[in-house]
């Protein structure tokens, strides 16, 4: 008897094996992206010099000093303000540019969309950091080098062709009829938009201005680049790693990590249609 | 005025991707080929000529080589892990997105803070008895083990991106393909090799393309986990612009990783073309 069901697993023993598989491995997944994070936040919330201590402990020791040490480290503050400041210009202008031209790319059939979409779509087939060395000389002939618009205008074109894309296609969702109604009512075209297209497409809108800020936030190329006194925090961590103790990388890293942690779970919701879209 | 609205609409966006997209690429490309003020080919003379040229060639080709092939692989599983699931999907998105939201820079700290003297790993093989004392990984006579370290930070970071639009590409499959496969018997593995992933092939090119073209583009995490110790393209663009002022020879680097992106992104584009009838 019991050679017969060794030979022959039954098929419920098949099926909870590959059941605690399937689990396992979802279980190794969450892990391999979580513990790496976890041991950055151990890092910076312990004392300087239980980071540069061996053998480590796994748990933080909830000692703020490590990110006192950074938050008071000549240029931090100054790095982050800018930083803030880049990217809420970058989401300012990249909306402000690409909504327009996502309205017009859904409402309108005209001569020349196909070929705008396409030009949009092209752009992330080349290194936008790049244009930060062109960009550098010519800002110094403007005098836009090492500003905060000069930067956030490098920025901008990193997220307008996702502003474009999301808007055009959260445009899309909203059906035209209810514009159409609100201009049988007395509203014109302008009216018609900020009243009635504009509130429902304001959570979307949102969202991809989120995605414009992180991306201003995450960026490190263009900023090392192109600025020098008035460095973004990226740009300041870059500039300084070779000279900085261990525990301001890893305070900063956590500096770099937290907004976006944060914005991204603001927008959840709107990041697999986001990517959907900016796919076809 | 009807007839122009959507053109104006359109100006402000078109207008900057002209200022900020093609008047800079086209100045790259001249910068690339001038060298005080006369054509020559010079400043890609030069590049070739450095020592660190190949290495840094030859590592980021590599890099992008191993890498983004593990990603695809594992991003193809963690969206089928969540295709599968009935409850707790959203939460598990969630995870697997939140790399998306880290910069290239605190990925590279995150992964410094386990490589690093007195780092994680040293203390987990520490605890685990397999040595005495700290090793230094990242130290320029172990490349292999800086270059893995990048690697495995690569991978942390990037997967995410792709997982996110291959969700949403299979979002955008038809449940009937996958049905109308299982009545006709086809196994698990067969309908994902013969239904989902055929069909993904649109989702797959955005996800192929937009991670190639980061990988050529590495620079922060190499900075951050080994300095200028790993040569990569990226890095040295950053280093001729700035320690060597050397506009040119920059620019040729730049021309450099413009032409691996192009080159790859159409043989991405040759190899999963979807002919236009064949669209969902």
């Amino acid at each position: 008897m019991s050679d017969v069901t060794i030979a022959a697993p039954r098929e419920e023993d098949v099926h909870r094996a590959g059941r605690f598989v399937f689990w396992a491995g979802i279980a190794l997944l969450v892990l391999w992206v979580l513990v790496p994070i976890w041991f950055l936040f151990v890092n910076a919330l312990s004392a300087p010099s239980e980071v540069t201590s061996f053998p480590k402990r796994f748990w933080p020791s909830f000692d703020l000093a490590s990110l006192q040490f950074f938050w008071n480290f000549q240029g931090v503050t100054a790095a982050l303000w800018n930083s803030v400041k880049v990217a809420v210009l970058t989401m300012v202008l990249s909306i402000g540019m690409g909504a327009p031209a996502g309205y017009a790319l859904t409402r309108f059939d005209f001569p020349g969309k196909e070929f705008f979409r396409i030009l949009v779509i092209m752009t992330r087939a080349f290194p936008l950091p790049l244009l930060a060395l062109p960009l550098a000389v010519m800002f110094i002939r403007t005098g836009l080098d090492d500003t905060v618009l000069g930067l956030a205008l490098v920025h901008t074109m990193l997220a307008l062709p996702f502003a474009v894309l999301i808007t055009f296609s959260l445009f899309s969702g909203i059906p035209v009829e209810l514009e159409e109604a609100a201009w049988t009512l007395g509203c014109n075209r302008l009216q018609a938009v900020i009243k009635v297209v504009l509130p429902l497409a304001l959570p979307g809108i949102m969202a991809s201005a989120v995605f414009a800020f992180v991306i201003s936030w995450n960026e490190v190329f263009a900023a090392a680049v192109l600025t020098i006194e008035n460095r973004t925090l990226t740009a300041f961590l870059l500039q300084s790693l070779n000279v900085s103790p261990l525990p301001l990388k890893f305070a900063g890293g956590v500096a770099l990590v937290m907004p976006a942690l944060i914005f991204i779970f603001a927008v959840r919701k709107y990041l697999f249609a986001m990517w959907g879209i900016a796919n076809r | 005025m009807a007839r122009a609205l959507p053109y104006l609409l359109l100006l402000p966006a078109s207008l900057f991707l002209l200022a900020f997209f093609f008047y800079p690429f086209g100045l790259v490309v001249v910068e690339s080929l001038t060298r005080g003020g006369e054509w020559t080919t010079e400043n890609f003379s030069r590049m070739t000529g450095h020592w660190k040229f190949s290495q840094a060639f030859w590592n980021t080709v590599w890099l992008a080589a191993i890498v983004v092939p593990v990603q695809l692989i594992m991003a193809l599983t963690m969206a089928s892990v969540v295709q599968k699931l009935k409850t707790g999907r959203s939460g598990l998105l969630y995870i697997f997105a939140i790399p998306l939201g880290i910069s290239d820079l605190a990925a590279g700290l995150i992964w410094l803070a386990i490589f690093e003297q007195s780092g994680f790993l040293n203390s987990i093989l520490h605890a685990m008895g397999v040595i005495d004392r700290p090793q230094l990984f990242l130290g320029y006579q172990s490349l292999w083990v800086i270059f893995l370290a990048v690697c495995l930070a690569e991978i942390w970071r990037a997967t995410a991106i792709m997982m996110v639009i291959i969700v949403a590409g299979m979002g955008l499959i038809p449940k009937e393909y996958n049905e109308a496969a299982e009545v006709f018997g086809a196994s698990r593995w067969q309908r994902f090799t013969k239904v989902t992933l055929p069909l993904l092939r649109p989702s797959l090119q955005t996800a192929l393309i937009l991670r190639i073209l980061m990988a050529f583009e590495v620079f922060a995490v190499v900075v951050a986990l080994g300095g200028t110790t790993l040569p990569v393209l990226m890095g040295e663009t950053f280093q001729w612009q700035f320690q060597l002022q050397d506009r040119g020879v920059a620019a040729a680097y730049a021309m450099v990783i413009l032409g691996l992106s192009v080159a790859f992104s159409l043989v991405v584009l040759r190899l999963l073309h979807v002919p236009k009838g064949a669209r969902i």
